[in-house]
């Protein structure tokens, strides 16, 4: 506790907002800097490099990081390759697997609320001539194992479904998609970069093939992320990106010593610290959503709570306007859904494909809780989103007319 | 500050420079998702911008043209990949040759320099793109980049050029150029590891190969590497210092008596390729390791594989004289002092196995 207090006085000044958009990214815990500043400094050297010490210390880094984060998802270290972030890591494990298996099988099965990069590999490979089934989410966001199981075809190359929502942070069932993929002979790749570090995931237990995973989701550093790749049995990729042949072929590139030892670090303290650290931000979670809701009427939380990591809230604020909601809380930096997309002005397509409605979906914020959330700052944010959701409401029309009783649905508006 | 080690293998990575350092750990420990539309987002995504300029100052570039990528493999692979006909020099790096592979060869000459009429006879007739290195990480030899782009303007061609190992050593001018993609790389000049950058000349056609957030402008998605590129841009700003390296160069070949590949022509000022005579590069590269002096026996990253140089191999040395070469490569933090335990290393060894009093000079006039 002690580092977490002296760290949360490094990372935010008095001057700075409240950061709640933990799942947009997470601030670098100074522990990890620290293990990364030798590699930047006299640790300097190329670990590929062969025919001097600066290399091989460079290489022990690197493979001890390995370890660390193979740990992390109980793998063996041999089955981990770094890349460039966990966005690389879906595009090398979707396209990978289905460009080397292509001749055999041209089918893929994801769902409707992956990430953007996740889908939008697959809306390429459709292009060249793949089968894609977007499985549609229930009302909780999580998958119907049955509408799984049906979708899954002989030609079915991949399942790749998401183990932590990054909008609405509910956990999919990866133990039950596992099974059902080694029942069905179809490689299972996973995008754990929300999950990593936050919940406990084992590969083998979970039957999962390929796995994402992101740096600095799990209080590392950016640029770096890990593609857990199964060897018993094998699964193979055509890789990405091709030159010097490191990664055992997967990725080549030049390493990246610190990122990699800022990943594995990272990975460390989180697998350490995973317990209690969720037990905290279950109770912060709660200690957030009765305050919210004991002060404001009119607000549902999006996705399902119990089957969801305790740092993520998704609430819809009914009668207020989102993006003047934003505006508002200058206080506090939440988002209104993922970072990617968070320019757009569209309501975002996890929640639409929950069911929720456009005008709630617009009224949503993300908010992200992490390790250096405090007590007083979950209180601070709420006293900041009541008194300006109530301001908002004030101002507004429609909170008026629902408030009098009439059914907004109801009335049909006239054309502009 | 004499080091208790000498490091003269810049060419596989350069040791970060100190105000790079300070950059980075400053964009690390303030953190933020550039994506973001909050202020830690915002500030963030001004950092990027800054590094954007920074880089594109570096080689004649507009900011909007700088595409960040995770290094020069990435940027190299981004460019030729996929691409219909590929016109590739015989000494390309790796993240090139193995990116292209059914690409055509432009060959060298014995100084390593592309052979400009052979490419002129392949551009006739069909369109291509051409991807030839600004100067080899091998032997440092500068290949004609001018002539090269005005060849493949006039048959209508797009030229790639991978400046991982030029840049911050030589001036790089894209527009002044002419060079339609440039592939850039940190570590190659003081920056860190991990990041690197393809500049997209404005109104050059560009499909991208890695899709999801859509960040850089749709050209290269995944959250961006914040104090990687931050470094970037800090070790662009710096890698120009003025410091006469070739002056330390000069000294290295001018007391060893082994053959320099590519004297004749012109060379990165920091670059010596250099046989000893009957004396394999891995032997020669552990006892100067012993000696405390890293070198190399070539390109780092082949992941140990020890083999024979192809860039040599392309200028026509022979194999056995190949397995002696090895690569010196001085950088920012090179003093007088590295290059003497250098000599001092190179001429033990080479008396050593010679067994001989004759002096080395006079051995290799023999």
């Amino acid at each position: 506790m002690n580092a977490s207090m002296n760290a949360i006085k490094q990372i935010r000044r008095n001057d700075q907002p409240i950061y709640l958009d933990y799942q947009a990214t997470t601030p670098m815990d100074p522990r990890v800097l620290e293990a990364m500043l030798p590699y930047f400094t006299y640790k300097f050297g190329n670990p590929h490099s062969r025919s001097h010490s600066y290399g091989w210390e460079a290489e022990e880094g690197v493979e001890k990081a390995r370890g660390q984060v193979a740990k992390l998802i109980g793998a063996d270290e041999k089955e981990v390759i770094f890349t460039s972030g966990a966005t690389e890591s879906n595009n090398l494990a979707i396209r990978g697997v289905a460009e080397f298996y292509k001749d055999r099988k041209n089918h893929i099965v994801t769902t409707v609320t992956e990430h953007k990069c996740v889908l939008d590999t697959c809306r390429h490979l459709e292009q060249s001539g793949f089968e894609v089934t977007y499985l549609p989410v229930q009302k909780n966001g999580l998958i119907d194992l049955e509408v799984l199981r049906n979708a899954i075809t002989d030609k079915t190359v991949v399942v790749s479904v998401m183990a932590v929502n990054n909008e609405i942070g509910v956990i999919q069932p990866l133990e039950e998609i596992g099974k059902i993929c080694r029942e069905k002979k179809t490689f299972f790749h996973t995008d754990a970069a929300q999950a990593a570090g936050k919940i406990p995931l084992d590969v083998e237990k979970m039957n999962v093939d390929l796995m994402s995973i992101s740096g600095h989701k799990i209080y590392g550093p950016k640029g770096i992320g890990a593609l857990y790749v199964r060897r018993k049995p094998r699964v193979r990729l055509v890789p990405l990106i091709v030159g010097g042949g490191q990664e055992r072929g997967f990725r080549s590139g030049t390493l990246p010593t610190p990122l990699c030892v800022g990943l594995g670090e990272a990975a460390e303290i989180c697998m350490k610290e995973m317990d209690g650290e969720a037990k905290r931000l279950k109770k912060l979670q709660e200690r957030m959503l009765k305050g919210l809701q004991d002060k404001l009427t009119e607000i549902v939380v999006n996705g399902d709570l119990e089957h969801r990591i305790p740092g993520n809230l998704n609430i819809s604020f009914a009668y207020v306007e989102g993006e003047s909601l934003m505006m508002g809380i200058k206080g506090l930096s939440v988002s209104s859904g993922s970072a990617c997309t968070s320019a757009s002005l569209e309501p975002s397509y996890v929640l639409r494909a929950l069911g929720v409605e456009e005008e709630m979906a617009h009224t949503s914020l993300r908010i992200g809780l992490g390790r250096f959330t405090t007590e007083q700052e979950v209180d601070t944010a709420v006293d900041e989103l009541v008194r300006h959701v109530n301001k908002l409401r004030a101002m507004s029309p429609l909170w008026e007319m629902a408030q009098e009783g009439i059914d907004l649905k109801s009335i049909e508006w006239a054309a502009h | 500050m004499a080091a208790a080690y000498t490091y003269l293998d810049h060419n596989a990575t350069s040791p970060m420079r100190p105000v790079v350092l300070d950059a980075m750990v400053e964009a690390l420990k303030a953190g933020g998702n550039p994506s973001s539309v909050h202020r830690p987002g915002r500030a963030a995504r001004a950092r990027i911008d800054r590094a954007r300029k920074q880089v594109a100052a570096l080689v004649g570039a507009l900011p909007g043209e700088v595409v960040f990528t995770s290094g020069g493999t990435e940027a190299n692979n981004l460019a030729v990949r996929g691409q219909s006909r590929v016109l590739v020099s015989a000494i390309e790096h790796e993240s090139v040759l193995k990116a292209a592979p059914d690409a055509e060869r432009i060959p060298v000459d014995a100084n390593g320099v592309i052979d400009l009429s052979a490419l002129e006879r392949m551009l006739a007739g069909r369109p291509a793109l051409v991807s030839v290195m600004f100067a080899n990480n091998e032997t440092g030899v500068i290949q004609p980049i001018a002539e090269v782009v005005r060849l493949a303007r006039d048959a209508g061609a797009l030229v790639h050029c991978d400046a991982v190992q030029a840049a911050g050593k030589i001036p790089v001018d894209l527009h002044g150029l002419g060079i339609d993609y440039l592939s850039l790389s940190a570590h190659k000049l003081g920056g860190p590891t991990g990041v690197g950058a393809l500049v997209v000349r404005d109104g050059a056609p560009f499909a991208t190969d890695r899709v999801g957030g859509g960040q850089e402008s749709y050209r290269r998605a995944g959250t961006e590497n914040v104090a990687g590129i931050v470094g970037f841009g800090a070790a662009a700003e710096v890698s120009c210092d003025g410091r006469d390296v070739a002056a330390l160069r000069d000294r290295i070949e001018g007391s060893l008596p082994g053959k320099v590949y590519g004297a004749a022509v012109p060379r990165l000022p920091n670059t010596t390729c250099i046989s000893m005579s009957g004396v394999k590069a891995e032997t020669q590269v552990m006892a100067f390791d012993l000696a405390g002096v890293a070198v190399s026996a070539g390109s780092a990253c082949s992941s140990g594989k020890v083999t024979r140089s192809a860039v040599l191999t392309a200028m026509g040395v022979e194999p056995a004289e190949a397995e002696t070469a090895i690569r010196i490569s001085c950088g920012w933090n090179t003093v007088f002092e590295d290059i003497d335990r250098l000599i001092a290393a190179w001429q033990a060894l080479y008396t050593r196995v010679t067994r001989s009093d004759i002096a080395p000079a006079t051995r290799r006039a023999a």
